[in-house]
């Protein structure tokens, strides 16, 4: 008896040309939102294939500003990608996000150059004074802090970026300064 | 026509011997009823090297290579018992012990747990790095089994056994370093899965108390994955 192959399975012989099982049903969008048909053009760029995962979980990232399970889910079940394995990717690479962003990010550098510049103090005081730790967004939704590995800016170390805004030799009160205009209602 | 396997002859731990070029080390090694430890390993799954304790010394590499996933090859020189590789095995063991919450005198698989009968044999008395005593969950939402954090040293076992035999890749892992955790789907308990089949093998495969049957007591705690390899054979493709 031939057994019947897993959901995955059957996927990567199709990317390697077997056409036989082509036919499988996609899931239906999750949503009327339009970018999910943006979504949909990067995996159907790739022809559904199983290494499009990544490729297609930037463009969920770079459409929603983070990835939520819904959109993982919808994005494994159209790759044909174990729902835990897309879960895997995605919170074991750094730049995919997981919670919505806040409305201002607040990135500190925590590369060499500014780790020895007393980046370390910097993230302290941020992670104090916003009651969160790296990586996390207030309750609000107003602040999220993100820790970064070197941004290339190292000669104008300590380095944080405020909204895209790269702030050189960064103290303590200009941050403060910052976080604190930013923390008022 | 079936070609010939292609011979490898190579020195193991002094002994002139020879393995087919596919073999491992390790196979190699336990074919000529040599030790090397293993926690990652089990005969019937793919071979990750995540636990880094099948290490062996091969002359002219630079550094120690795991066992598992090394293959055997012509005129190697291995050694796979050695005071250096010896202090290894000790200090990944106690790294193993030290991460998470591994306290056998309160673990349900005590004296049923691969990790504490290799430091048994191996000779660990104590351990001296500080444990890091994390605070890590325990998942009882699945009806048969529990899921505990605090006992699992991520060898990966109930993620290969459920992706390449039951074929339901229900496990994975999830984050990196430190933060690794097993999952379950997207990370939700794991009695509201629903790739699970429930089928156990992950739970017999666990070489810890991370996984265990629930309305057991300690003692009763007894896995048994010899399953694996007959499993493996009749599911062969003809």
């Amino acid at each position: 008896m031939k057994r019947t192959a897993p959901m995955w399975v059957i996927a990567e012989n199709r990317s390697r040309g077997d056409r036989t099982m082509a036919t499988l049903t996609r899931p239906p969008l999750p949503s009327a939102d339009k970018r999910w048909m943006i979504v949909q053009g990067t995996m159907r760029k790739h022809g559904y294939s199983r290494n499009a995962l990544i490729e297609t979980l930037h463009t969920v990232q770079q459409s929603f500003g983070f990835l939520d399970k819904d959109a993982i889910r919808f994005v494994a079940a159209s790759l044909q990608i174990p729902p835990s394995q897309a879960y895997g990717v995605a919170t074991f690479y750094h730049l995919f996000q997981l919670r919505p962003p806040g409305r201002h990010t607040c990135q500190i550098c925590l590369g060499t150059a500014c780790y020895i510049n007393g980046a370390e103090r910097l993230m302290g005081h941020a992670e104090k004074q916003l009651g969160i730790q790296a990586g996390e967004t207030t309750p609000d939704g107003e602040v999220s802090l993100l820790s970064v590995r070197c941004v290339g800016s190292c000669s104008f170390a300590p380095v944080a970026i405020f909204d895209e805004q790269v702030h050189s030799y960064s103290k303590v009160d200009g941050l403060d300064a910052q976080l604190k205009a930013w923390m008022k209602p | 026509m079936t070609a010939t396997p292609a011979v490898k002859t190579f020195v193991i731990d002094g002994v002139d011997a020879s393995a087919r070029s596919e073999q491992t080390i390790l196979s190699a090694a336990r074919e000529h009823n040599i030790f090397i430890p293993t926690l990652c390993h089990l005969e019937g799954l793919s071979d990750v090297g995540a636990c880094r304790l099948c290490l062996v010394e091969v002359k002219g590499a630079r550094r120690l290579l795991p066992a598992c996933t090394t293959r055997v090859e012509e005129g190697m020189e291995i050694t796979c018992n050695s005071p250096r590789i010896a202090a290894y095995r000790q200090m990944t063991l106690q790294l193993l012990f030290a991460e998470r919450n591994h306290v056998c005198a309160v673990c349900l698989a005590n004296r049923h747990c691969e990790l504490q009968s290799l430091a048994t044999s191996l000779g660990m008395t104590h351990v001296e790095i500080p444990y890091r005593f994390p605070s890590l969950s325990v998942d009882i939402s699945h009806e048969r089994f529990t899921l505990d954090h605090n006992r699992c040293i991520l060898c990966t076992r109930c993620i290969r056994v459920c992706s390449e035999i039951e074929g339901a890749h229900t496990w994975d892992l999830m984050g990196r370093g430190i933060q690794s955790r097993v999952i379950t789907d997207l990370d939700q308990p794991w009695g509201e899965s629903d790739t699970c089949t429930s089928c156990g093998k992950c739970v017999q495969v666990c070489p810890t108390g991370a996984l265990f049957q629930k309305n057991r007591t300690g003692g009763q705690c007894c896995k048994d994955p010899s399953f694996l390899p007959y499993l493996r054979t009749m599911r062969e493709e003809p």
